[in-house]
């Protein structure tokens, strides 16, 4: 499937900003946040967006 | 050696080295297997030497002959389905990928190449036998050349002007001037695009440039053939790195992004400028009395 939303990973403080997703990764620090983002994106051959409120989303194009 | 031998002898040479002209293997990389030249070569020599028949059996009215040449054409057609196939299949494995419009352009090319091939084989024939060898070879080599100009398309230079785009980030929006490219998340992919990624403005001439560039297969094309002359870094699984190209709605002027391995502005501006627009990407609407009085 195209454009779907494998993933989201969030920081600890913004993860109220993300409900109803069954892959989410909290992170304690915006370093570990982007860590796990790109560890994601290159497992899942997926694309790393930030949404720029603290939650990066990844996303097979 | 009669007359008629002559004809023939010469006009299937004539198409078959029109046929040989007309295969250079090109920037485009095809056809660069040896298997593809022989396939198209004989081709080219089976409609040189019919082509090149027809007229002395017509003369020594043998009209059935004729009929050969439709049997010949329904072959060619099986020419275009065959490019088809075969780059289709070869797609599957591209990062960056010709498009089925690109595909489907040069299939025709592949197909109207041997119209060509016997249209020369039958004017040179035909001229051996109204003057005799000495009038077939300058009409020969003249239908080669004309083959070769018709043979000619158009070029992205002679639709828009290409220049340099400056690269930039909005937080985490990729533009290219001021057209939108794309959301990158993570923080060292937009330090390496900054550094090694290029951005390519195409202005349009005026309307019909701006459908041409509109087209979403003329675009694949300009992003495949620029990645195949410049290299691409794009690589499996990292898809921060994918060419793209997005229009300006307001202008259409096109906005090209690219990591290519040699970043040499100047080569890449020319890449750009010698993709070759597609058939099924031109539109005219300046031809028309609406289109034209719409765009003034």
């Amino acid at each position: 499937m195209k454009d779907m939303i494998l993933a989201v990973v969030v920081t600890r403080q913004n993860s109220d900003k993300v409900q109803g997703m069954n892959s989410i990764f909290i992170a304690e620090t915006v370093e570990e946040q982007q860590r796990t983002a790109l560890l994601l994106s290159r497992i899942m051959k997926a694309m790393a967006h930030d949404l720029e409120n603290g939650v990066i989303i990844l996303v097979q194009h | 050696m009669n007359l008629y031998t002559e004809a023939v002898l010469l006009g299937t040479a004539a198409g078959f080295l029109s046929r040989l002209y007309m295969l250079r293997t090109d920037y485009r990389n095809y056809p660069s297997y040896p298997h593809g030249y022989v396939i198209h070569l004989s081709l080219g020599l089976i409609a040189a030497s019919l082509a090149a028949l027809a007229l002395p059996a017509l003369l020594e009215e043998e009209y059935t002959a004729i009929t050969f040449l439709v049997l010949c054409a329904q072959q060619f057609r099986d020419i275009r389905n065959m490019e088809r196939e075969t780059l289709m299949n070869l797609e599957e494995n591209k990062l960056v990928p010709r498009g089925t419009d690109y595909i489907e352009g040069i299939a025709k090319v592949f197909e109207s190449r041997n119209y060509l091939v016997m249209l020369v084989a039958m004017v040179t024939s035909g001229a051996v036998l109204y003057g005799g060898i000495s009038l077939g070879v300058p009409v020969s080599l003249l239908m080669i050349l004309l083959a070769r100009f018709l043979m000619r398309g158009s070029f992205i230079r002679d639709i828009a002007r290409v220049e340099p785009g400056r690269l930039h980030f909005e937080k985490s929006l990729l533009y290219v001037d001021d057209i939108v490219i794309m959301n990158v998340g993570d923080p060292a992919a937009r330090e390496k695009i900054l550094k090694e990624g290029v951005g390519l403005l195409l202005h349009p001439y005026d309307d019909d440039g701006r459908s041409v560039l509109n087209s979403l297969g003329q675009r694949q094309a300009l992003l495949h053939d620029i990645s195949m002359l410049m290299g691409n870094k794009l690589e499996i699984g990292e898809p921060e790195w994918s060419p793209a190209a997005r229009k300006n709605m307001e202008t259409g002027s096109l906005a090209l992004f690219l990591m290519p391995n040699e970043k040499d502005m100047p080569c890449l501006i020319e890449a750009a400028k010698r993709t070759p627009v597609l058939e099924s990407a031109v539109q005219k609407p300046l031809a028309s009395t609406v289109g034209r009085k719409a765009a003034d």
